[in-house]
C-alpha cells in the first residue's frame, strides 16, 4: 500500500477491505459497487467476453489489464449498456443493469470514457464540459427558449467546468473547438467531461494513451484524489507503471475470460499473467530492451547489405 | 411583370412562406439534429388537410382547426420516429419518403367525402379572410390580391416569431444536446442524455413548423390538393436549406427567397429570350412552353456548382454542416 495514505482519506476502509482476499478470479469483495455474473458476448464464432463472475470494490481503484483483443473494451460496453450481452447479469449498487439503456446507466452514476475518444469537435471545449452536467433545466424543451430559467445553472456548471479544466491543464483551451485539440488533449477533455456527470463509478478506457509523461504524473495524482473523494475508478490500461502506481486491485483478462485478479504486486509476479500478457522482460528497463532491439536490427541490415554485395 | 418585379413578387407570396417554413423545419431536422427527413411534404400536408377538413367538413372554428393540424403533425412525427429513431440514420430517411408518398395517395384516393380526391379540399378560408383588416382599395396593391396580402401580413411575422424561437432554443442547453447528437450520439449517451427522446422532440418541432407552413400555403391558395405535397415539395425545401446553408437560423429564409427569385428570374429571362418573331434562343433549342422545366435544370446546375465551391451554403458555417465536406 502506498505510504501517502492519511486519516482523512475516505478510501482507507475500502482499501483495507481488499487486504487478505483470496487472489483468485471471481473472488467476493466486502463492498462491491459493480457485480457481473456469467456475462458473455460473441461476435460470430468469436467469444469476445465470457466472464463468470466479477465484483468491483467500492471506493478503490481497480485496473483491468490484458492483451489486445482480450475483450476489455467489449466488457466495458456490456457493463455500460453500449452493447447487449448474449446472456448474464450485471448490477450496479445492487440495481440490475440488464436491458438498461446507456444513458440511464450514466444517470445511475456509472460513467465511461471511450478508447477512441469521442469529443464533440464542433463544440468548444467549455461547451463539451457543460454538456456533461446532468439534470440541467435548460436541457428541457419547454425551458430552452427562456434563458432566464437556466442562466444561473449554466453559470454554476461553467464554474465547475473551469475548475476541472484547470486540473486537466485545458483551461487555456476553453473557447477553442474541441476538434482542434490534439489526441492526448482529447483524452483529457473526455475524462474531465465524464467527471462533470458527478459519477460514483468512472470507467476509463485507456485514459493515459497518448498523454505525455509529465502530465501523466499529475493525472495519476488526480485519479488518486478522485478515490479520496469517495469515487470508484475502473480503468483499462496498458501502461504497467501506471497500473502498479495507482491501482489497489488488478483484474486480468485474456481471450474474454478473467484469468487472475489480486493486488498489483502479486499480479505482476503471477506466472499466468506474465505468460499471457506481460512477457518475461516486463521488469527489465525499457532502454536495455531498446538497445538489444536496435542491435538486432543493425545486424540484420548489415546482413542484407552484404548479400546484395555492396 | 418583368425581370425585376416578377422575382420580387414570387419571393414573398404565401406559397413562398409555406416553403420557408418547411425549410425552417428541415433545418431543425437536418441542420441541427442531423435527422434525414425526406417527408417534410407530409407534415405540410397533414397541417393543410387537418385545418382544411376541420373547417370545410366539420365547421370547426379556425383556432380549433389549427390545433387539429398541429396535433396531426405531432402524431405523424411519432409514427415516423417511434420505429426508426433508435436505428441508424438511413432508416428514418427511407420511412419518411414512404410515409409521405403513402399519405399523398391516401389523400388522393380515400375518404373522398372529406379529402375530395384530386379536386382537393376548398371552402375553408372564410373564417381567416373575415379577419382581414385591409381596405378593399388594396386589392391590387403591388400586384397582390387583398387576400394574399392578408396571408402575407400574418405569415411573414409568423416566420419571424418562429425564427426567434429557433434561435432561442438552439443557443440553449437543449440546442447543445441536439447539435451534439448530430455529431456523435454515443458521446451524448455516455453523458446520461436520452438521445432517443431528444431526436423525437426535434422531429416533432421541425414537423410542427412544417405543418404551420401547410396552413399558410393552404390559406394562400384557398385549396389543398394532394399533388402539391409530392416529393418535389420536400426536395425544393431541401434545396432552399442547402442553398442558404444548414444549421444557421436565418439561412432557410435567405435560401428560400433566393430560390424563388432565381427561379422566377430564369423563367422570365428564358421566356423573353425564346419568344418573339426572331428569338435569341432559336426554337430548335427551346420553345417558351419548355421554360417551366428548363429553369429547374438551371437551378440544379446552380446547386451542383454551390456544392462544389461552397458546400456550406451561401450563409452557412463550414464547421457546422452535417454534410462532412472537405
Ligand atoms: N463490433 C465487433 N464486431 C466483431 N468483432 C468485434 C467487435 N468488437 C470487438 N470485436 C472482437 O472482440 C475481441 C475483443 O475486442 P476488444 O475491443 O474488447 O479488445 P480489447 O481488450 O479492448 O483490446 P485493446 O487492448 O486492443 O483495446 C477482439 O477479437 C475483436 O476483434
Ligand atoms: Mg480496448
Amino acid at each position: 500500500m502506498p505510504a501517502d495514505m492519511d486519516k482523512t482519506d475516505a478510501s482507507v476502509g475500502a482499501r483495507a477491505g481488499l487486504r487478505g482476499l483470496a487472489t483468485e478470479p471471481g473472488v467476493k469483495k466486502p463492498d462491491p459497487i459493480l457485480v457481473a455474473t456469467n456475462v458473455s458476448r460473441s461476435f460470430g464464432g468469436l467469444k469476445a467476453v465470457d466472464v463468470d463472475h466479477l465484483e468491483v470494490q467500492r471506493g478503490v481503484i481497480t485496473a483491468l489489464i490484458g492483451p489486445n483483443g482480450a475483450g476489455k473494451t467489449t466488457f466495458f460496453n456490456l457493463l455500460t449498456g453500449f452493447d447487449d450481452a448474449d446472456s448474464g447479469d450485471r448490477a450496479f449498487n445492487g440495481k440490475s443493469l440488464n436491458r438498461v439503456s446507456a444513458s440511464k446507466v450514466a444517470r445511475m452514476g456509472m460513467v465511461r470514457t471511450f478508447q477512441l475518444t469521442k469529443v464533440l469537435s464542433k463544440l468548444t471545449v467549455l461547451e463539451n464540459m457543460r454538456l456533461g452536467a446532468t439534470g440541467q433545466k435548460g436541457e428541457k424543451f419547454w425551458a430552452g427558449p427562456f434563458a432566464f430559467l437556466w442562466r444561473k445553472e449554466e453559470e454554476a456548471n461553467s464554474d465547475r467546468a473551469r475548475d476541472l479544466l484547470r486540473r486537466f491543464k485545458l483551461d487555456a483551451k476553453e473557447s477553442d473547438f474541441a476538434g482542434s485539440l490534439s489526441g492526448g488533449q482529447r483524452k483529457l477533455l473526455e475524462m474531465a467531461r465524464a467527471l462533470m456527470v458527478r459519477p460514483e463509478l468512472v470507467m476509463l478506457d485507456e485514459p493515459m494513451a497518448g498523454v505525455n509523461p509529465a502530465l501523466k504524473q499529475s493525472l495519476l495524482g488526480h485519479v488518486k484524489s478522485l478515490r479520496e473523494e469517495g469515487m470508484t475508478v475502473l480503468f483499462v490500461e496498458h501502461d504497467m507503471d501506471m497500473v502498479r502506481d495507482i491501482s489497489d486491485w488488478v483484474v486480468v483478462m485474456a481471450q474474454g475470460r478473467i484469468i487472475a485478479e489480486g493486488p498489483p504486486d502479486s499480479i505482476m509476479s503471477d506466472q499466468r499473467v506474465i505468460d499471457a500478457y506481460l512477457g518475461a522482460h516486463h521488469d527489465t528497463d525499457i532502454s536495455e530492451l531498446d538497445k538489444a532491439a536496435l542491435e538486432v536490427e543493425a545486424m540484420a541490415e548489415i546482413d542484407t547489405l552484404k548479400k546484395e554485395g555492396r | 411583370m418583368d425581370l425585376i418585379t416578377s422575382p420580387l413578387y414570387d419571393a414573398f407570396t404565401p406559397t413562398a412562406i409555406s416553403f420557408v417554413l418547411a425549410a425552417i423545419g428541415l433545418n431543425i431536422h437536418f441542420g441541427y439534429a442531423g435527422l434525414l427527413n425526406f417527408g417534410q411534404a407530409a407534415f405540410a400536408a397533414v397541417g393543410a388537410y387537418g385545418m382544411g377538413v376541420a373547417i370545410a367538413s366539420f365547421n370547426l372554428p379556425l383556432v380549433v382547426a389549427i390545433l387539429v393540424g398541429l396535433v396531426a403533425a405531432v402524431l405523424l412525427a411519432l409514427v415516423m420516429g417511434v420505429p426508426t429513431l433508435r436505428l441508424r440514420a438511413d432508416y428514418l430517411a427511407i420511412v419518411t419518403i414512404a410515409v409521405a408518398e403513402i399519405l399523398r395517395l391516401v389523400f388522393s384516393t380515400t375518404f373522398k367525402e372529406y379529402f375530395r380526391a384530386r379536386d382537393g379540399v376548398s371552402g375553408f378560408t372564410g373564417s381567416f379572410r373575415s379577419l382581414n383588416p385591409l381596405p378593399d382599395s388594396m386589392d391590387t396593391f403591388l400586384n397582390f390580391s387583398r387576400n394574399d396580402l392578408w396571408v402575407m401580413l400574418v405569415g411573414w411575422p409568423l416566420v419571424g416569431l418562429i425564427l426567434l424561437f429557433v434561435w432561442a432554443i438552439m443557443r440553449s442547453p437543449w440546442g447543445r444536446v441536439v447539435k451534439s447528437i448530430r455529431e456523435d450520439e454515443d458521446a451524448v449517451r455516455s453523458l446520461g442524455k436520452n438521445v432517443y427522446s431528444y431526436k423525437m422532440q426535434a422531429l416533432i418541432l421541425g414537423g410542427v413548423i412544417g405543418a404551420v407552413g401547410g396552413f399558410v400555403g393552404a390559406q394562400g391558395l384557398a385549396s389543398v390538393q394532394p399533388d402539391s405535397y409530392n416529393l418535389d415539395f420536400t426536395f425544393i425545401a431541401f434545396t432552399m436549406l442547402i442553398l442558404g446553408g444548414a444549421a444557421r437560423v436565418m439561412s432557410p429564409v435567405a435560401g428560400a427567397v433566393i430560390f424563388w427569385a432565381l427561379l422566377s428570374f430564369l423563367g422570365e429571362l428564358l421566356t423573353k429570350l425564346s419568344s418573339g418573331d426572331n428569338p435569341i434562343i432559336p426554337p430548335e433549342f427551346m420553345t417558351p412552353d419548355q421554360v417551366g422545366n428548363i429553369r429547374f435544370a438551371f437551378v440544379g446546375l446552380a446547386l451542383m456548382l454551390l456544392m462544389i465551391f461552397r458546400p456550406q451554403g451561401l450563409f452557412g458555417d463550414k464547421k457546422e454542416i452535417a454534410l462532412d465536406a472537405r
